[in-house]
């Protein structure tokens, strides 16, 4: 747990954390290597075994078929008397504080350290936790920009019905209008047409009458005034004539 | 489980045969940038097998401190060795 100390003071002086020594570590293995590192692979769950805190585990498994389970510590303790016999660890004064100092430290450890490692825990928790929520805000806006273009797609559809409504407005515009232009001109052609009709009737017309005219004026003009005279007396006449009939018809 | 035949010079230490030892290490990049290349290779794979895992434990940093203080205690041993209790052993 320790060593869970050391990553995050490391973090806090290098102001990167765990994964930012991971990604520098990764990255110096991009630039050497040929293959492609990304996504970077998950830090391991566990270290290397420890025994005792300091007795790597290797050296357990390596003297277990030999030796089974004490073999380790038999070794341990005949080195330990060999290196005493033999004075090569000499007991001096030094002895006595490397003694008490490592009491110390094994009384500390044992009492503190699932506190510290727990509290270092927490701290890793918080960084991912909040690299994980960058993360899933740049989804969540990324989807939504999925949407919003799709939307937008959907939207460049519709134009097409609007274009083809505004062709069709056009079109019937188009239609009026040259149905409009045709009557004018039927119009216009039939009242010219019915102008010559006209004008050919009034000519008739005038002829005709310019003809009676003519022949009433040259009638009246050879009537001579002995004819005149002579119908006029024709006419009072038969006009006593009648009048005796009728008298005659009144008193009957 | 040899599924091709490695050459020589790509095998891991823990993969070389005792007898190949010398060529092995005939084959190893002395030069400058080779060391320090082969610092890299080793502090990466430290890191990354006890420190660099999301649940790490005291272990990763403890080995360091351990290695340390072993570490000093050998270079330390010329001026230790007058502390000595008894002069032959």
């Amino acid at each position: 747990m320790l060593s869970r100390l050391v990553l995050v003071s490391g973090s806090a002086l290098k102001n990167s954390g765990s994964f930012g020594a991971c990604v520098v570590q990764a990255s110096r293995s991009l630039h050497s290597s040929s293959q492609s590192l990304a996504p970077v692979p998950p830090l391991p769950e566990k270290g290397g075994k420890v025994r005792h805190g300091i007795f790597p585990e290797e050296l357990f498994t390596l003297l277990y078929p030999k030796t089974g389970v004490t073999g380790p510590y038999v070794l341990g303790t005949g080195l330990l008397l060999y290196l005493l016999s033999k004075e090569i660890y000499v007991i001096n004064h030094e002895t006595f504080a490397a003694a008490s100092i490592g009491a110390v430290i094994i009384y500390g450890i044992k009492k503190f350290g699932p506190n510290v490692a727990a509290f270092a825990d927490k701290l890793n928790e918080e960084k991912v936790a909040k690299a994980q929520e960058v993360k899933e805000l740049a989804i969540t806006s990324l989807a939504q920009a999925i949407e919003d273009e799709k939307k937008e797609q959907w939207r460049a559809e519709g134009r097409q019905m609007l274009f083809d409504a505004k062709r069709n407005n056009v079109a019937m515009l188009l239609e009026i209008n040259y149905r409009e232009r045709l009557h004018m001109v039927t119009n216009e052609v039939k009242k010219r047409l019915n102008y010559q009709v006209e004008l050919q009737n009034m000519q008739r017309r005038m002829e005709q009458e310019h003809m009676v005219n003519w022949v009433e004026q040259n009638v009246i003009k050879s009537i001579t005034p002995q004819q005149e005279k002579e119908s006029i007396a024709k006419c009072i006449s038969d006009l006593k004539a009648l009048a005796k009939a009728t008298q005659a018809r009144a008193t009957v | 489980m040899a599924d091709r035949p490695v050459p020589l010079a790509e095998k891991r230490l823990m993969d070389v045969k005792l007898g190949q030892l010398p060529s092995w290490l005939g084959t190893r990049d002395f030069t400058p940038n080779g060391l320090i290349g082969s610092v890299r290779r080793g502090y990466d794979r430290y890191y990354n097998k006890y420190i660099n895992v999301k649940k790490g434990g005291i272990g990763g940093v403890a080995m360091i401190l351990v290695g340390y203080v072993a570490l000093s205690y050998l270079w330390e041993y010329d001026h230790i060795k007058h502390d000595r209790w008894r002069k032959y052993h």
